[in-house]
């Protein structure tokens, strides 16, 4: 047996076992540092496929951004989490039936189809998965690209525009008050009584 | 070499938990949003694995497309949930009726 495909099965039983973590768990700080542990197993099987860059972007991105995220949404709010799990167990028998379900009819099929077609060989020496997929992405694929920035930018607008609020509570400077202020507004003169 | 299979069946395994764990904390908004995000994994990798074996670079640009989105759809996600959190105070999904739809 290849040594790919050992590291392969070990990869896959962690992924599989790490992803029923996430779901099963009864705190959702572990079940979002299960999810970071899926995510990184994930990369590693993307690299045994020779996807370098994007095995280190899902890193980068996923586990660097999006789960710290996660882990500062779910440290932030107070849940009570025995209401949450309220039907955990009730639903358990259908949903489990319908995931096996779904699990044997998306392998039995795909395992007879592409079952023994084989993931291509590894690159030429040389080879940068990196300068490859930076050549395609900058000129076939240009105008998505920018649509993914434009994407991105909505995201970061929206995000904090949802989050952001003025509280009435808090003291703070309004600079066109103060520049539009005149003396007169402020100062009173009073005729008092003569000498 | 390891087989086109295996990862196809890998990813199809991930995505049935990823949806099994929909069905189950139907109440926990969390919890759904990561289950959400364990099916686009699935979806990814299968994008990879054939990106490889068809020696095709196209899928592995759609994945970065898909990370772009997903990044984009979990903070957006999560600022919804933090703003629910601070009006109901409950992330309960059953809490969310007030628009009696």
């Amino acid at each position: 047996m290849d040594f790919s495909l050992v590291l392969f099965y070990a990869f896959g039983a962690v992924l599989v076992a790490s992803t029923l973590a996430v779901i099963m768990v009864r705190n959702p700080v572990h079940a979002a540092l299960f999810l970071v542990l899926a995510f990184f197993t994930a990369a590693s099987l993307w690299l045994l496929l020779y996807a370098e860059f994007l095995a280190i972007t899902l890193v980068l991105v996923y586990v660097g951004a999006v789960m710290v995220l996660f882990l500062f949404v779910v440290m932030m709010l107070d849940i009570n989490i025995d209401l949450l799990r309220k039907g955990f167990w009730k639903y358990l028998p259908l949903a489990g039936g319908v995931g096996a379900l779904m699990a044997a009819e998306m392998v039995s099929l795909l395992w007879r189809s592409v079952g023994g077609l084989n993931v291509g060989a590894a690159p030429p020496p040389g080879y940068s998965n990196t300068k490859e997929l930076g050549r395609v992405l900058y000129t076939d694929y240009v105008f998505p690209f920018e649509i993914a920035a434009v994407i991105l930018l909505v995201a970061i607008v929206a995000a904090i525009a949802l989050t952001l609020r003025s509280r009435k509570e808090t003291k703070y400077q309004d600079p066109q008050a103060q520049l539009a202020v005149k003396a007169s507004d402020r100062l009173k003169i009073v005729k008092g009584a003569q000498p | 070499m390891i087989p086109l299979g295996h990862y196809l069946v890998l990813s199809a395994l991930v995505f049935a938990i990823g949806v099994v764990g929909v069905f189950l904390n139907r109440k926990n908004l969390i919890i759904l949003l990561m289950a959400i995000e364990l099916m686009l994994l699935a979806v990814n990798m299968n994008f990879v694995a054939f990106s490889h074996a068809l020696g095709d670079l196209s899928g592995q640009v759609f994945v970065f497309f898909i990370l772009t989105v997903a990044a984009a759809e979990s903070a957006i996600g999560l600022a919804i949930l933090v703003a629910l959190f601070r009006n109901l105070k409950s992330i309960n999904v059953d809490d969310l009726g007030s628009l009696k739809g």
